[in-house]
């Protein structure tokens, strides 16, 4: 009995939450499309986002591609299948690893600086005081850094795109002897749009959760310091559960065959 | 309909529980236009979440809030937002937003809720910063390079910055040195007065209250036990009152030492 009730407790816990994130999450999208918009705030969150990101998304970005070139490298020697390095580095990180990986860093990143900022700014009664100055704390707050995800991910993967493929000619050419320009042709050879396309839907959803994560677990956060750095925990954790779920989803929705 | 003797604020049978918690227990308490009123009460009484309801970041459970006449429990959001413009809040902890300037916290509410110009907005927010003696050079500071009591006199600057009909206070000299909350109360005081606002301010300091108030209620378990006059509240007859305005550990309230 007591375990059917423990269950029970569970599952109303977790389909309350799933219900205010569901309630959080349409207010928040409605809010995004409607006026007024806060311009500054939106420049201010795409510039965080998308420009002090760089750095940390192209360290990635360059270290994956020349590991994967690595990799392979050595895997496929094994059934002389060198030639087909570059195809599965460029495939590799346009359609995996470039979304994925820079969104796991913005999600450490971002997500978690929205969530301690907005945190904080709930356990001092700031979003109040947006509220009594006739400033929706929504539309203030939580619009600009989701239209920022949605938006500055999708760039960012672009650069993640190319400075990944450039990591892995730089493995290729240089420490595998490789020539350049049949790499080069290599890389191009297979690829379509459709993979690098499939890569920035990806990476605009994940921006989207990214986004949304930090807002949500800020927003609701209580309780002083110990409430804040528990909202920001969860941000990343949850940002980093969805990318992966959403990214099999996504992959799914673009590349099944049956 | 706006007759003279609606009140500015009335509050009748309001309800609020957390949980299992009862909160506010059938709170009526009405204001009148220009009045200043002081609800005392100890910790956790219910002050606070009281004018949460009444500017709508808290939906009580049940009851009535009425805003010049206006019923105020089921107004829709933009409908709400336009009812804010009526209100002016200083915070317990000032609530300035860290991340802009001081002048740009004092202007808030001038350009984004009425989108006044930026040039403009900051005109008045520097007449505001004076008008709570500082001076323009504090308001190119970030609200952390400010003491307490600076901040609260910023946040009083946000609060009267587009001159609201209601301002609301609360726990205003809490944290400040006895000479500062002195101070404090005096620019309270003045900027009410200056404004012709309505002030609701909940504190546990009667200096304070003894200071601002015009009227004076006391809030108990969630419900208003006493009001009058704060001429009278030394002789108010309630032994409730009694004990909190002389601060004794024995009378008819017994503290929760324990959490509920």
């Amino acid at each position: 009995m007591g375990f059917l009730a423990a269950t029970g407790r569970a599952f109303l816990v977790f389909l309350e939450a799933t219900g205010r994130l569901a309630l959080f999450t349409g207010s928040a999208v409605s809010h995004c499309v409607r006026p007024p918009f806060y311009p500054r705030q939106i420049l201010r969150q795409m510039i965080d986002i998308g420009y002090y990101s760089l750095p940390v998304v192209g360290l990635t970005a360059l270290f994956t591609g020349m590991v994967l070139a690595l990799q392979s490298y050595s895997g496929f020697s094994r059934f002389q299948a060198e030639g087909a390095i570059a195809t599965v580095v460029v495939l590799s990180i346009t359609r995996e690893l470039g979304p994925v990986l820079a969104g796991l860093m913005v999600a450490g990143r971002i997500g978690a600086a929205m969530a301690a900022e907005i945190g904080t700014m709930r356990v001092t009664e700031q979003i109040d005081a947006l509220s009594t100055l006739s400033t929706n704390p929504m539309k203030y707050l939580v619009a600009p850094r989701l239209l920022a995800g949605l938006t500055m991910l999708p760039l960012l993967v672009v650069v993640a795109d190319i400075i990944g493929v450039f990591g892995g000619f730089l493995v290729g050419v240089y420490r595998l002897d490789f020539n350049a320009s049949s790499y080069i042709s290599r890389t191009w050879e297979f690829l379509q749009p459709l993979d690098v396309i499939s890569g920035l839907v990806k990476a605009a959803v994940f921006g989207f959760l990214i986004a949304l994560m930090g807002c949500y677990h800020g927003y609701h956060s209580k309780g002083g310091a110990q409430g804040v750095g528990a909202a920001t925990t969860n941000a990343v954790v949850s940002a980093s559960i969805m990318i992966l779920v959403w990214n099999y989803l996504i992959t799914g929705m673009f590349f099944s065959t049956k | 309909m706006l007759s003279p003797a609606t009140p500015k604020i009335a509050l009748s049978g309001v309800t609020k529980r957390f949980g299992p918690k009862k909160v506010l227990n059938g709170i009526d308490l009405q204001v009148g236009k220009g009045e200043s009123l002081v609800v005392i009460g100890g910790s956790g009484t219910g002050k606070s979440v009281m004018l949460k309801c009444i500017l709508g970041l808290l939906q009580p459970d049940s009851g009535s809030i009425r805003v010049d006449g206006q019923e105020t429990t089921a107004l829709r959001p933009r409908e709400r937002e336009k009812m804010l413009h009526k209100f002016g809040m200083l915070f317990q902890g000032a609530a300035l937003f860290d991340s802009l300037t001081v002048w740009e916290n004092v202007a808030f509410g001038l350009m984004q809720g009425e989108h006044m110009p930026r040039a403009q907005a900051k005109e008045i927010a520097i007449a505001k910063l004076g008008a709570v003696g500082l001076t323009p050079d504090v308001g190119e500071l970030s609200p952390s390079e400010l003491s307490g009591g600076m901040q609260k006199r910023v946040g009083l600057a946000r609060a009267i910055a587009d001159e609201p009909e209601i301002i609301f206070f609360d726990e205003p000299t809490t944290g400040l040195d006895p000479i500062m909350a002195d101070v404090i109360n005096e620019l309270i005081v003045q900027c009410v007065k200056d404004l012709g606002a309505t002030a609701v301010t909940i504190t546990h300091d009667m200096a304070s209250a003894r200071k601002i108030a015009d009227r004076i209620a006391m809030i108990y378990q969630g419900q208003i036990i006493w009001t009058g006059h704060a001429s009278d509240i030394d002789q108010s007859g309630n032994p409730y009152v009694d004990q909190f305005v002389h601060g004794r550990a024995e009378g008819p309230i017994k503290m929760q030492i324990r959490a509920l």
